[in-house]
């Protein structure tokens, strides 16, 4: 039940890239979809009543949730932040050359 | 589990709204709101390590983005002629998504909520004080058994940051 719910954000965000017409609202919607994807690994590793994964020594070692989703998705927001500013940073060059954000009217093909 | 599902909604809450508004700016708004949901929710599913990083990944993303809503005069939502073919793409979409995520949710060996299959893992659990002397198990991941992983992601963000000053660059080579 819970997976389906983190489904249904994935959905939102492909939703909004497909039809959406402003250059933005695409970028707003990958970004809806990596938010979606990396809770989705983050739930898989997740244990009843878990603690984090440290070292320490009272805690228990069979509590700990599961450290190697964690250890990619760190990896994974890092690298999303990167693409967020690249793809900006061609939606302004885009709004630069052509004044506008509508997808339909930026179809000329000089450079 | 009940503040689990109240945070999932508004999460969708705030990804409807940053879909359907129709000021931009506004829109950038509920995105972040969404990314401060998800850190809420990395906290509350014990991952301390990653909630930091997104709430300073959040917020650098909000500037960048209200950069870009700044570029332009025209904030108001740009309304398409075909509608009707976005539609039916959107919805073949959703029902191939629905039915293949159906699938690995139920006939597939999937792992249940709150029971992770720890295969890989369990060596890094028992090994990873002794193998690489760091106390948090992330670090240790991140640093020691998966640093090729590290390094790939390094090269992505140098990758990245060198093409987004390469765009943004003023000056233009002459021809």
């Amino acid at each position: 039940m819970i997976f389906f719910l983190c489904f249904v954000i994935f959905l939102i965000g492909l939703y909004c890239v497909i039809v959406k017409k402003n250059i933005l609202k695409i970028v707003i919607g990958i970004a809806i979809m990596e938010y979606a994807v990396n809770l989705f690994l983050i739930l898989l590793g997740y244990r009843w009543e878990g603690v984090p994964a440290i070292v320490t020594e009272t805690v228990t070692q069979a509590k700990f949730v599961d450290p190697l989703p964690q250890a990619l998705v760190l990896t994974a927001i890092v690298i999303s932040i990167a693409t967020l500013a690249l793809m900006v940073s061609l939606c302004i060059r885009i709004h630069q050359r052509y004044k506008t954000f509508d997808i339909t009217k930026i179809r000329r093909l000089k450079g | 589990m009940l503040p689990l599902y109240l945070l999932l909604f508004l999460m969708i809450l705030g990804s409807l709204v940053a879909v359907h508004t129709r000021t931009l700016l506004s829109a950038v708004i509920s995105l972040s709101l969404v990314g401060l949901v998800l850190c809420v929710t990395f906290l509350y599913l014990q991952t301390p390590d990653i909630a930091i990083t997104q709430i300073i990944v959040e917020i650098v993303a909000l500037v960048i983005l209200i950069r870009a809503v700044a570029t332009g005069k025209e904030v108001s939502d740009i309304k398409g002629k075909k509608e009707v073919f976005s539609l039916v793409a959107v919805i073949a979409f959703i029902v191939i998504f629905g039915y293949f995520a159906y699938q690995a949710l139920t006939f597939i060996e999937f792992p249940k909520f709150g029971y992770p299959l720890m295969r890989v893992s369990q060596f890094y659990v028992e090994e990873g004080l002794k193998k690489t002397g760091s106390a948090n198990l992330i670090t240790s991941v991140v640093l020691g058994f998966r640093a090729y992983d590290t390094l790939g992601e390094v090269t992505v963000l140098f990758a990245a940051v060198l093409g987004t000053l390469v765009i943004l660059r003023g000056v233009g080579r002459k021809k």
